[in-house]
């Protein structure tokens, strides 16, 4: 059993105990605890199921590289799935429930599969499963799904109660790690003046130093550590944070930061998780090393952990996690767990090394304390189900054949060290095979590097594989010194700090253990833990020929879970080596991704969620519709009322009840949405000649012109009304959705191509609010407001001028999109609000009625006017429209011109607008397509049409559409069929003039 | 599983070495493709599955084909196999510079669908849909297809309008697919939120015969079926040159030696440019990075997959568990296999907001892949000014789903010289104006 010792626990304070549950059951930590701890602290080893055969799991590990202890932490809307309790703070009333059994987690169904095992291979999932081929469906993948996922999904119908926000920086040097090692880089760095950020994922600086012991400068590694920070403090360009892991390196040398700001609380106030933006100029990465496990027999068994994990658990949190520890190891830094295990008065029955002749000074020591040593010897297998009862003891060499059982309930198991390269590989970092250390580390000769081509991240310390306290400062203070003078700083003069040398003898790489273990041994040895890969299953995929690195992992699943592999990649990459005859070198590694450990994605939203995800645009007259019965319609980033509903009106009746006060007397719209572009300079016509078909350059001042935009490849993208407003200054409407994407063009189109020509652009669209005052009684209305001559020779149609209206200053254009007489009018937007106001009061008596944007689209199709969006999807020219009048003849080129003029664009083939009426005046289906005979070469059905706008008319009380049809202007008054969505139900329509009311154009030019 | 109850387990020791897997020779195996089954697993577990076969042989290239495939993604061991089972041309090599199903093909969010707007592209994806539905069978590889159906959610009144029009379209192009009102879409994704506070979930246009599979084995499998064949799959081998005599091609100048061969097809994905310029022709094609992501796997809780256009995202729930998302590609050019962040913060933020408890879930991993892009967005499967040598390319972000279909096609035109499918994927489209452009969302109503 695992027990909180009387003494000991540098990170923990006894007097303060802190109460949690754990699966209901109530326990009590310590103050500094992480619930790892605690749950050890009550004896608590087996704390999940593994994912495949649901095997028992206990804690392996002390950090963010464990792969078990992964519970579900909290209730209700702040429950969280898959924390991992090595990291995890304890805090009052914790709530952590185990994972991924059923229907307990000591009595677990889904270990059932763990009989199968034998039929359970590798990759056997794609070798069954296929027949009858409808099982896959309905009967096998529901019941992988079921048995596969680890942690119980967040509540769906709760928002995520917690806050997150982002944070940026911008820093010389970045130092991720803030062991020794990054605290000396950071002193170095610091101390040449540079601006430096230090993070460390955990609560607390110094990494593992005070933990392995030693000596720096005379002091311990605490008190060293303690000193560092005091002085790193006291520095005005070092900024130290805890808590806050260096998640991800990507190009440019931008780096992410997971800043955990409430996970340790039990009252989370503010932000749960800030995520930090930073730019650094160059990043040292002090990320330290991991220990590696053994692959042995049952090493999967609780009980058993890293050797390090275990020294950890004693000196950190003064907890011995066995009563009887069995230290095995290929290497002298597992001696380490032992003396330390031995002199808290805990009993250590054997140290089992796998090398012949053992280690040395370490080893001495341990022998010294009586400590039993094997040397040449091995674990054959782990006995024990739940928890670990004890070792089987074999020879090295051999293949598992036991010499004698060694009762236990512990396991410290040391298979060596791994460099954490992740953040040196997340942006390009290549690695090289250390031999004598057996390890990737950083191959300094092929670093991630930036724009100007210069390497931007060093690793430092063991993240650059030195694994001895003395070289790991020097290595730390070189490349803090080295940065500062690559940054141009002067060289820092901290003096290098000094730790005694240390000798030990060099490990012995471990990938199997015994060396030659047998079959049924291999089965049993687990290389990744939580996803169930065993030695067996590498070497099975080998095999079959999934050589690459790649194929294994993905045939075998190694070092997919959620600690993506810290544990297991070397073991796996090693064991497929062996397999295949080659070196580890030429097998590589995996790619490393970010982020380094799991974060979570509100803390990658931000702060942009709900109402502040994409901000609602809101013109000056939003807030007038919303109080009036605006039923609302996502256009853009804008809401635009679709209608306004009046007492128990539907949205039909609503619409046509706008459309025909509109056409019998006068309707008011809201066209402040709509995209007003300034253009201005003494290039600005010849500009705008080549951005529309139509000519604009001969525009007069104080006069109107439709235009029509089309992309480079022809196609229409854009239309709206040009004003110009003096000789070099034109205003370009755009449709509402396309003014930010046509401001980019113009852009685009001036910053790249014609940068020499002189014109500005300025978007001004919510400069203005603008109102469309339209209908019979428009003009009437005007007049009432007064302060300006809008008749129809001071102002014809097309025409714009400047004046006031009502004491307000306005520029009225006198455009139509409806066919009615028709006035827009733009006022400065803090005024529309007042003016609206003014022109509602003012139309009472002609029964002024704002529209929405059904309205404005029925009205438009009436008159036969297109709509972008509708009748263009991005492949429609303005000829396929009958839009010839509206492209010049005279001009040299514009954007499309070219494209036009390609053999499919004149093909006379191609379909085009016309009006369509169904034979008993109902509406035809949007969208709907008009079959001809036959089916092409695919099978298909054949297509001669299709329907790009389709309403009910008010005004004349049937269905109307507008359509493309292959030679559709040739062929009027014929009947064509339209099928629905079901592929069956016809629709006839017959093919009519698009303008399908007031073609003369009567109403609009009184 | 069913299958697997009443065999007795025997306890097994033996005293079997620690062994190296000595390469095979490089004679074809001329025994046929032993059969996956239970029974099959259930024998080789007596002998410690000590005797399972390689899945395809190690091949060293011979000096000649009749047909080489550049490109051992899905898209070029599909063109291979249907080479080999349509037109039984099966002395052909498929040659890869990395490891075969390492490109886009190992690396998508694994959707299947087929609801494309324009014909062409209908045909083809549904096409590659349908034989979707039965390629564990055919390959006897299980390639996990997951029918669960893929929903596409109409958030805008534009996007209501185009769905309604695919939705007709699809009816007459023989592809089964249904506008679906905002209780259905809540019904089938309970997960869901359809009161986003921007873009409330309008409807949906739904396929329910869509869905995923799992990508890996989709190589794999096509790989160990074309090795069966006959057909030499030969990875670690770069091409560096293209031969030719006369305006036609006549061969491949490799790392591994030149290798002749009567018709080539180049199906490289993001390396089309680099092998069309060996060839001496030109492409339209740009690469870009495409971003994805995984959650850490939860039970299940999503069955099908959930695609949200307008505001650029997409999630569907793997079998594993994880949550499966996919994002936008960069707003640069690149050829770095790597993750970015902007678009997955856009991508995560969106799918928040449709599916509020994600935000509790955390990014296990993030990558990107390299995808080619053409003007319209539509692949290019073409004959070439290089007679005799055809190209698969731009496949853009929708590869994966087209793989089956693309083969079928591309392996038509590189046997007859035409096919039905890929007719309208001619590169001589751009010239014309000839574009299959699925992207109606061109822009929004006034």
């Amino acid at each position: 059993m695992s027990i909180r010792l009387a003494t000991g626990g540098r990170l923990i304070d006894r007097n303060s105990t802190v109460k949690f549950t754990f699966n209901g059951k109530s326990m009590t930590g310590a103050d500094g605890d992480t619930l790892a701890s605690a749950l050890l602290a009550n004896d608590q080893m087996l704390v999940g199921r593994s994912f495949k055969y649901h095997r028992p799991r206990g804690i392996v590990a002390s950090g963010a590289e464990e792969p078990n202890a992964l519970v579900n932490l909290g209730q209700g809307a702040h429950h969280e799935p898959n924390q991992r309790a090595t990291t995890t703070e304890l805090f009052p009333n914790l709530i952590a429930t185990s994972q991924n059994h059923w229907p307990s987690l000591e009595y677990d169904i889904g270990a059932l599969n763990g009989f199968f095992a034998r039929y359970l291979t590798a990759g056997f999932y794609y070798k069954t499963f296929m027949q009858p081929r409808a099982f896959w469906k309905h009967v096998y993948e529901p019941f992988i799904r079921q048995s596969a996922g680890l942690g119980k999904a967040p509540d769906p119908e709760t928002r995520d109660p917690d806050i997150y926000e982002h944070f940026y920086a911008f820093v010389d040097v970045l130092v991720v790690g803030g062991g020794v090692a990054g605290l000396q880089a950071a002193r170095a760095a610091g101390e040449s003046g540079a601006k430096v950020l230090v993070l460390e994922q955990t609560a607390f600086w110094g990494g593992r130093a005070p933990v392995d012991g030693g000596e720096i400068d005379g002091l311990s590694p605490d008190d060293w550590i303690k000193k560092t920070v005091q002085a790193l403090e006291a520095m005005p360009n070092v900024t130290l944070r805890t808590r806050n892991m260096g998640a991800g390196v990507y190009d440019h040398g931008y780096v992410l930061g997971y800043e955990r700001l409430t996970d340790h609380l039990a009252n989370t106030r503010g932000p749960r998780h800030r995520l930090w933006r930073i730019r650094a100029r160059q990043v040292i990465a002090a990320t330290g090393a991991i220990e590696r496990p053994i692959s042995f027999a049952g090493n999967d068994v609780p009980g058993v952990m890293l050797a390090s994990a275990a020294r950890d658990y004693l000196i950190n949190f003064g907890i011995a996690v066995g009563r009887k520890t069995v230290v095995v190891t290929n290497n002298d830094d597992a001696y380490r767990t032992a003396i330390a295990l031995k002199k808290a008065g805990q009993d250590v029955p054997v140290v089992i090394d796998a090398r012949e002749f053992g280690g040395g000074a370490l080893m001495q020591e341990a022998k010294a304390l009586g400590i039993r040593v094997e040397t040449g010897r091995a674990i054959a297998k782990v006995k024990g189900g739940k928890r670990v009862t004890g070792v089987a003891l074999c020879a090295m060499a051999g293949g598992g054949a036991m010499v004698e059982e060694i009762a236990c309930d512990a396991v410290a198991m040391s298979g060596g060290w791994s460099p954490v390269v992740h953040l040196w590989s997340h942006c390009g970092g290549k690695l090289t095979w250390d031999d004598e250390q057996s390890f990737f580390r950083p191959d300094s000769s092929k670093a991630p590097t930036g724009a100007d081509g210069q390497a931007f991240v060093v690793c430092a310390g063991a993240a650059d594989g030195h694994m001895h306290l003395r070289y790991v400062l020097q290595d730390a203070d070189l490349k803090g010194k080295g940065v500062a003078v690559s940054l141009g700083c002067d060289r820092p003069q901290t003096t290098l700090p000094t730790a005694p040398d240390s000798v030990e003898t060099p490990l012995m790489p471990v990938w199997l253990m015994p060396a030659n273990a047998w079959d049924d041994l291999r089965m049993k040895a687990w290389l990744d833990f939580q996803n169930d890969v065993k030695v067996s299953d590498v070497q099975l995929a080998a095999r079959e020929g999934y050589e690459s690195v790649e194929h294994t992992k993905r045939y075998t699943t190694l070092g997919m879970a959620t600690d993506q592999g810290k544990l297991s990649n070397i073991n796996g990459l090693a064991t497929l080596a062996a397999s295949l005859g080659e070196d580890i070198p030429n097998v590589g590694t995996t790619t490393f991704r970010p982020p380094y450990t799991p974060i979570s994605m509100g803390a990658i939203a931000g702060e942009a969620r709900g109402e502040i995800f994409q901000p609602l645009r809101k013109t000056p007259l939003h807030d007038w519709h919303e109080a009036n019965g605006a039923h609302w319609e996502p256009v853009g980033h804008w809401r635009r009322p679709y209608c306004f509903l009046r007492d128990g009106e539907d949205v039909e009746q609503a619409v046509h009840r706008e459309v025909l006060a509109t056409r019998n007397s006068l309707g008011l719209l809201d066209a402040s949405t709509l995209g007003k572009i300034i253009v201005k300079g003494p290039d600005a016509g010849r500009f705008l000649d080549m951005l529309y078909t139509n000519m604009m350059s001969t525009l007069k001042p104080g006069k109107c012109r439709y235009g029509l935009m089309c992309s480079e490849n022809g196609f229409l993208s854009d239309d709206g009304v040009v004003a110009r407003i003096d000789e070099d200054t034109f205003l370009c409407h755009t449709t509402t959705g396309g003014a930010d994407r046509i401001h980019a063009h113009m852009e685009e189109w001036l910053q790249t191509e014609w940068w020499d020509w002189q014109v500005y652009t300025a978007n001004v669209t919510e400069q203005y609010a603008q109102v469309a005052v339209v209908g019979p009684n428009a003009r009437k209305l005007l007049e009432k407001l007064g302060g300006m001559d809008v008749g129809k020779e001071t102002l014809p149609f097309m025409g714009w001028v400047d004046g006031t209206l009502a004491g307000f200053p306005v520029r009225v254009y006198r455009i139509s999109f409806s066919g009615e007489l028709s006035y827009e009018i733009a006022v400065p937007a803090h005024l529309g609000r007042a003016f609206w106001d003014k022109v509602l009061e003012a139309g009472a008596e002609w029964d002024a009625t704002p529209y929405g944007t059904e309205a404005l689209h029925i009205m438009r199709a009436e008159k036969g006017f297109i709509m972008i969006g509708d009748e263009t999807d991005g492949t429609i020219i303005p000829q396929d429209l009958g839009l010839h009048w509206a492209i010049s003849k005279k001009k040299d080129d514009y954007l499309g011109k070219r494209a036009q003029a390609r053999s499919h664009m004149t093909d006379p083939e191609r379909w085009q607008l016309v009006g369509l009426e169904t034979l008993d005046g109902s509406v035809l289906p949007d969208g709907a397509y008009a079959v001809a005979p036959g089916n092409n070469a695919n099978g298909q059905r054949n297509t001669q049409g299709r329907v790009t706008s389709t309403y009910h008319s008010p005004t004349l009380g049937k269905g109307i559409a507008m359509g493309l049809v292959r030679h559709g202007p040739d062929r009027m008054d014929e009947v064509i069929t339209f099928i629905g969505d079901d592929g069956e139900t016809e629709h006839k329509a017959r093919i009519v003039n698009p303008v399908f009311f007031d073609p003369e154009g009567e109403k609009q030019n009184v | 599983m069913s299958q697997l109850h009443g065999i007795v387990t025997v306890a097994h020791t033996s005293t079997y070495a620690f062994e190296c897997i000595t390469p095979e020779t490089d004679e074809p195996d001329s025994s046929p493709m032993k059969r996956y089954s239970a029974f099959a697993i259930a024998r080789e577990a007596f002998s410690g599955h000590k005797n399972w076969d390689r899945a395809w042989r190690k091949a060293q290239p011979k000096k000649r084909y009749d047909v080489v495939i550049v490109g051992a993604g899905g898209h070029g061991l599909a063109t291979a196999y249907y080479l080999g089972k349509n037109f039984g041309i099966t002395n052909v090599a498929v040659i890869e510079k990395g490891w075969l199903g390492g490109g886009n093909t190992g690396r998508n969010t694994t959707i299947i669908r087929s609801n494309y707007l324009q014909d062409p592209s209908a045909a083809i994806y549904e096409k590659a849909r349908s034989l979707y539905e039965t390629m564990s069978q055919d390959l006897n590889y299980n390639v996990m297809f997951s029918p669960r159906g893929v929903m596409m959610l109409a958030q805008t009144e534009h996007e209501v309008r185009g769905y309604l029009r695919t939705a007709h379209a699809n009816a007459l192009q023989g592809v089964e697919t249904r506008f679906i009102t905002p209780r259905e879409v809540k019904e089938i994704v309970p997960i869901i939120n359809l009161a986003g506070p921007r873009y409330p979930v309008l409807g949906a246009l739904w396929q329910e015969r869509a869905g995923s599979a799992r990508h890996d084995a989709v190589a794999w499998g096509y790989a160990r079926a074309c090795s069966a064949m006959g057909i030499d799959i030969i990875q670690q081998c770069a091409v560096t040159g293209v031969l030719q005599e006369a305006g036609r091609v006549t061969g491949v100048q490799t790392t591994k030696g030149d290798i002749s061969c009567e018709k080539l097809g180049i199906v490289v994905a993001g390396h089309s440019g680099d092998l069309a310029n060996m060839a001496g022709f030109r492409l339209p094609l740009e690469s870009v990075p495409l971003q994805a992501l995984v959650s850490e796997p939860i039970k299940p809780i999503m069955n099908c997959v959930v695609m949200a256009n307008t505001v650029h995202g997409y999630m569907s729930q793997s079998d594993k568990g994880e949550m499966v998302i996919g994002g936008g590609t960069d707003g640069y050019n690149g050829f770095t296999q790597r993750g970015s962040f902007h678009h997955v913060e856009e991508t995560v933020r969106a799918l928040i907001e449709t599916f509020p408890m994600l935000s509790r879930l955390k990014m296990l991993r993030q990558w990107g892949g390299i995808v080619d892009v053409t003007g319209d967005r539509s692949p290019i499967l073409s004959k070439t000014p290089l007679e005799g040598c055809f190209i698969n390319s731009g496949w853009g972000t929708g590869g994966f789903k087209a793989i089956p279909g693309s083969g079928w096609g591309f392996a038509e035109l590189m046997a007859k010289g035409h096919s039905p499918l890929t007719e309208e994927f001619s590169m001589s489209r751009f010239r014309e104006g000839k574009f299959i452009d699925e992207s109606v969302a061109a822009g929004v109503a006034h």
